[in-house]
């Protein structure tokens, strides 16, 4: 592949504004989802459940292949496959390091679930890859308006737990003995989190699920430790990714998952540039001369 | 109630005991941690919980933040019946370190004990923000208010657990080792803030430490605790050579010495064994 093919699939802005209102849809999916997992990934970044993410998105891949395979709807598979795993971690124990071997041993398992129905399947291979690598750019106005729904019980769900859900992932025990319902909270969380796996499959595919809900949430806090600001950027950063992504990827002929991992981790990158300069010149610097004084 | 109550203390306004404890018993199957345990805990006093690990010590700041049920007996805080949650009490766990990357500056932290059991999103700020700032200059956190807590230092953090407890301006500090893990000059200092607290405010603290000199000029009463057995009194009548040898039961040395207490001699065999009831999110 000569340089101008490479260019030719990747970059290509002929018919750039007829292109644009076609993808009006996935565009506002995208837009969607980045907000969802900018939201959902401050507390993952919070609770430390970067690999459980990753595990329940292998187990969505198996419940979508499945769907695939039995020929019923693949994203109510995929939605089912993930609040499964989600609810099953959540259920199964608070210590990190349990946590995360129970991960290690379901996540191949799930992986080659899925492996297996897709060669059983025998119908277009286009969907086969959608599931690992994301297929938003088919999505119709049907699929949009229950996406959006979805979405929207997801923010609601987090909105409402918000305040306390803060408090029981910063500190479990202090919570527990203010009266907070700690486990609930966090089957809640698995729940709302599960979900949005499920949604984010649809853009990223399952292998790149981290990079919409833990890459721009992880980015955010290189550069800010205020809640607020957090939030916003976080999901600034996941729109900027989801939206972006699908802009840059129209008129090539690759699929957008590229684009929107790209796109992300560039960001993280230069936030991690940010946040070490500003640690050294101003948090921790701050910080040691406190020290120093005591 | 029994004829041998002691009529409450003059200076408590509402005219009752911050904590009460009537014939309590703590057991996990048949071993017993403690038993027959009668305990008036005033407004504005300090009691210091002692004893070795596995004594029971953990365990009673359960039963006080209702989290573990009493075995047998009554307990009070602040004249209602113990129960998860309750308003009146504050609590300050062991100092832990907070992850680096955790999104809280020292006031979010602080502002989580002002409304951080609330469901939803904090819509107006301004009373909220106020009391933040109110908790802070308290505690003497000002200076550093807006630095993450993951960059701050033990001793600053544990300052902040303070503020944090004492938001809703409990009746009841509960502090589990508040002091583990800090250098001298902070134990000093987080010492001196939870004594000032208990003075000044009247809040009653329960300090359970396996080490009473970083808190001794604080300490109004000691609760002992040693194989299944207690003894309560003044720092004076408890830590003496025939007092905690009548306790554990065998010949345990109290030495005094620029005005730090040493015991001597205590027996390895109660120390073994923690059936804690830890709270659901506790991870080890």
């Amino acid at each position: 592949m000569s340089w101008t093919d490479f260019t030719g699939a990747v970059f290509n802005f002929t018919d750039y504004a007829e292109l644009l209102p076609l993808f009006r849809d996935s565009l506002l999916a995208g837009a969607i989802l980045g907000l969802v997992g900018g939201l959902i990934g401050t507390f993952v970044m919070m609770r430390d459940l970067a690999f459980a993410v990753h595990g329940i998105a292998e187990l969505s891949f198996a419940g979508a292949a499945f769907a695939l395979l039995v020929g019923a709807d693949v994203i109510l598979g995929s939605l089912v496959g993930s609040v499964l795993a989600a609810l099953l971690l959540g259920a199964m124990g608070v210590r990190a390091r349990e946590k995360n071997s129970v991960i290690g041993v379901i996540m191949p398992f799930g992986l080659g679930l899925g492996i297996l129905f897709l060669s059983l399947y025998q119908g277009r291979a286009a969907n086969k890859f959608g599931l690992l690598t994301g297929q938003i750019v088919s999505v119709d106005s049907t699929q949009l308006s229950a996406l959006a729904v979805t979405a929207l019980v997801v923010i609601a769900g987090l909105v409402l737990i918000w305040r306390p859900l803060t408090f029981a992932s910063a500190d479990p025990d202090i919570a527990a003995a203010r009266g907070i319902p700690v486990r609930t909270l966090s089957m809640a969380f698995m729940f709302l989190l599960g979900i949005s796996v499920a949604l984010s499959i649809q853009v990223v595919g399952a292998l790149l699920v981290l990079a919409l809900l833990i890459t721009p949430a992880a980015a955010a806090l290189q550069v800010t430790a205020a809640p607020r600001m957090v939030v916003l950027l976080s999901v600034a950063f996941a729109i900027l990714s989801t939206v972006g992504g699908i802009m840059l990827a129209l008129g090539g002929r690759i699929p957008i998952s590229p684009y929107v991992t790209t796109l992300s981790f560039a960001i993280y990158l230069v936030c991690r540039v940010a946040g070490s300069w500003r640690r050294r010149r101003g948090w921790s610097a701050r910080a040691a001369s406190l020290r120093a004084h005591a | 109630m029994r004829p041998d109550v002691p009529a409450p203390p003059a200076e408590d306004p509402a005219g009752r005991p911050a904590v009460t404890l009537r014939d309590a018993r703590l057991a996990y199957g048949n071993r017993v941690l403690w038993d027959g345990l009668d305990l008036d805990i005033t407004p504005g006093e300090f009691l210091a919980v002692l004893g070795a690990n596995g004594s029971g010590k953990t365990s009673f700041l359960k039963v006080l933040l209702g989290l573990a049920p009493l075995s047998a007996g009554s307990l009070t805080v602040d004249g209602e019946p113990a129960r998860r949650g309750h308003r009146g009490i504050g609590y300050v766990p062991q100092q832990k370190h907070f992850a680096p990357d955790m999104p809280l500056r020292a006031r979010d932290l602080v502002g989580l004990g002002v409304d951080g059991h609330k469901w939803g999103v904090r819509l107006r700020g301004r009373a909220y923000r106020r009391r933040v700032d109110e908790l802070l200059e308290q505690v003497g956190a000002t200076p550093y208010a807006r630095i993450p807590v993951g960059l701050l230092s033990g001793g600053e953090q544990q300052r902040l657990r303070i503020a944090q407890a004492l938001a809703p301006n409990p009746r009841v500090l509960l502090c589990d080792e508040p002091l583990l893990s800090l250098d001298l000059n902070h134990q000093k200092a987080v010492s001196a803030l939870v004594g000032h607290q208990a003075r000044a405010n009247g809040t009653a603290v329960v300090f359970v430490t396996h080490e009473i000199n970083p808190i001794l000029e604080h300490v109004d009463r000691v609760l002992y605790l040693a194989g299944g057995r207690f003894t309560i009194g003044t720092p004076g009548e408890v830590m003496t050579t025939e007092v905690l040898s009548k306790l554990y039961g065998t010949h345990v040395e109290v030495l005094h010495s620029n005005g730090r207490i040493v015991v001597v001699g205590m027996p390895e065999a109660v120390m073994d064994g923690h059936p804690e009831v830890l709270p659901a999110g506790e991870a080890a």
